[in-house]
């Protein structure tokens, strides 16, 4: 048996060990075009502020390599040929296939605007992305940020930290606004105007200016210009799907997969943020761009790939994450709509959060600790804790494992309710319970 | 102050020193490595975090710095009782 595994990241590495943990003896092949192989994703917003040092970004070791005996080929896949199963390698080499998992990943959407091409117009996808970054983001240099989501604000984070000065663009009248309701909206720019950034709000970038290609400054649609040594974007992402486009395989958003993470190809897989993945408990097919449901989707394909019926559940997404400083947690479903930052989806981005249905909000806390939570008929169904992360624990688990909070839901929502008091107590005698 | 130095403050913030272990929840986890860099006698943190095991490593000081510096609240200490636990 031979599996071919496209993709080095958290999809990928799972799902090698997935297949070894049931197939001690088939030969698996793992192809990638990233320089660095696996390596934390996320972990590339605490390299650009200096928390980490680049080398420390690689999670696994040579042994660990080793034990789980595969072969590891840096190469790009050109093509996936379906009918004698075997896929082009940097348009030459073949490499026949019995099992393959497509675990490309997304790319940044590129901006289009005139001078896009400019030397210094930055976005962070890899870790080519950040060094490339910190080569420009010296101390005294100006930059313009335009985007949305966290990524927009690792990238502020990721210069403020080298000493350039800021320049945010939003379109709208708040950051991101089908996520964050209006009052985290405003803790997170305030948070970002003390650290010294410049909001623009209602600014739409038109054009990179510059001299002899380079960065020299932006143009607005009112006419304003920003001078500027940089600029980063970062507008959304797009799944890779040009493969299995090409190979004509299912595709919406993302290719499609069922809840075994199987392609409409029988003997093709994919996961992670290429997928777009069947949940069967909404009966709904949604993007997620998230470490742990990749790493998880990764090892339920490579279960199945190896022979072993399993189905990918799908957990309440969340994710941790730094706002302006602000460690947040983002959990469920806790917005709608669309923001005018973002097309479709971002880094460390869930479609779920989006899918709010009719649910009462109770949110308490003031200054910068705040918790805002969703409540349904009889569960909680999304979850915002900003600051004091006290809640972000027990929320998790609560929304993840919908577990019936009737018997508070009155107290939640009374009127100047302790809500961080209720759920304490709530989960600490659930907790007891169960 | 600066974010960065935010971050700082707030590992040092710390002051108490546990007798138990330190615990991961992997689904938290980004893999991002601040845990294991900050160890200050080396334990890969990190790969305890992805295997989703507790931090049972003889020379673990539990001194809280891989507890204090993740951002993402992966780390916690759990007061279990060490001895028991090696006895097995
Ligand atoms: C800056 C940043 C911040 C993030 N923050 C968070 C966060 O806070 N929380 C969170 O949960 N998630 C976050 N994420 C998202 C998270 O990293 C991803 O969800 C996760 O890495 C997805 O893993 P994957 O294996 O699906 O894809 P990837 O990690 O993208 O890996 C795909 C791999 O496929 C390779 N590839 C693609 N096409 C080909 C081809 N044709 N041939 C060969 N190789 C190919 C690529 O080189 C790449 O290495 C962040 C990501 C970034 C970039």
């Amino acid at each position: 048996m031979r599996y071919a595994i496209i993709g080095t990241g958290a999809a990928g590495f799972a799902s090698i060990e997935a297949i070894r943990s049931l197939d001690k003896s088939g030969e698996i092949f793992m192809l990638g075009d990233d320089p660095h192989g696996f390596y934390s994703r996320p972990g590339l917003a605490y390299f650009l502020t200096g928390e980490l040092a680049d080398k420390s970004l690689f999670p696994k070791t040579r042994e660990d390599y080793a034990r789980l005996n595969f072969t590891y080929q840096k190469a790009r896949v050109t093509k996936i040929n379906r009918a004698e199963k075997f896929l082009l390698l940097d348009g030459k080499t073949p490499l026949p296939y019995d099992k393959l998992l497509i675990a490309t990943g997304a790319s940044a959407l590129p901006l289009t605007i005139p001078g896009a091409n400019f030397q210094g117009v930055v976005k962070l996808d890899h870790l080519e992305d950040a060094r490339g970054i910190l080569s420009f983001a010296k101390r005294g240099k100006t930059a313009v940020v335009v985007g949305g989501g966290i990524t927009a604000l690792e990238l502020t984070e990721g210069l403020l930290a080298r000493g350039v000065k800021v320049h945010y663009l939003l379109r709208g009248d708040r950051y991101w606004s089908n996520v964050l309701d209006e009052h985290e909206s405003r803790i997170v720019e305030a948070r970002l105007q003390e650290e010294g950034v410049t909001l623009h709000f209602h600014s739409e970038l038109t054009e990179v200016i510059g001299k002899g290609g380079k960065v020299g400054g932006v143009r607005l649609l009112n006419g304003k210009t920003i001078k500027c040594d940089i600029l980063a974007y970062a507008i959304g992402i797009k799944p890779r799907a040009e493969l299995a486009q090409d190979a004509e395989l299912a595709l919406d958003r993302g290719i499609l997969v069922n809840e075994f993470l199987q392609t409409n190809d029988p003997d093709i897989y994919s996961a992670g943020d290429v997928a777009q993945v069947y949940d069967p408990i909404t009966g709904r097919s949604v993007l997620d761009s998230l470490w742990s449901p990749a790493r998880d989707q990764g090892r339920v394909a490579g279960l199945n790939m190896a022979g072993q019926r399993k189905s990918y559940i799908k957990s309440a997404p969340f994710n941790v994450t730094r706002l302006a400083g602000l460690t947040t947690t983002i959990i469920g479903a806790v917005g709608h709509g669309r923001d005018e930052d973002i097309v479709g989806i971002a880094r460390g981005d869930s479609e779920t959060w989006r899918q709010l249905p009719d649910a009462i909000v109770a949110q308490g806390g003031f200054d910068i600790n705040r918790v805002r939570i969703l409540v349904g008929e009889k569960i909680l169904i999304g979850a915002v804790v900003m600051g004091d992360q006290t809640l972000s624990a027990p929320l998790q688990k609560i929304i993840a494992q919908k577990v019936d909070i009737t018997s508070v839901r009155d107290k939640l929502l009374a009127r100047d309710a302790k809500i961080a008091d209720v759920i304490v107590d709530f989960w600490s005698k659930h907790a007891a319970v169960a | 102050m600066s974010f960065i130095n935010i971050f700082k403050s707030d590992a040092r913030r710390r002051t108490t020193l546990f007798a138990g272990h330190v615990v991961p929840d992997s689904s938290r986890c980004v893999q991002c490595g601040i845990c294991s860099y900050n160890c200050p006698i080396g334990i890969d943190v990190r790969a305890h975090a992805w295997r989703d095991e507790a931090i049972n490593h003889s020379e673990c000081l539990t001194c809280g710095e891989c507890v204090a510096r993740c951002p993402r609240g992966v780390l916690r200490f759990d007061r279990t009782d060490l001895f028991a636990k090696d006895a097995q």
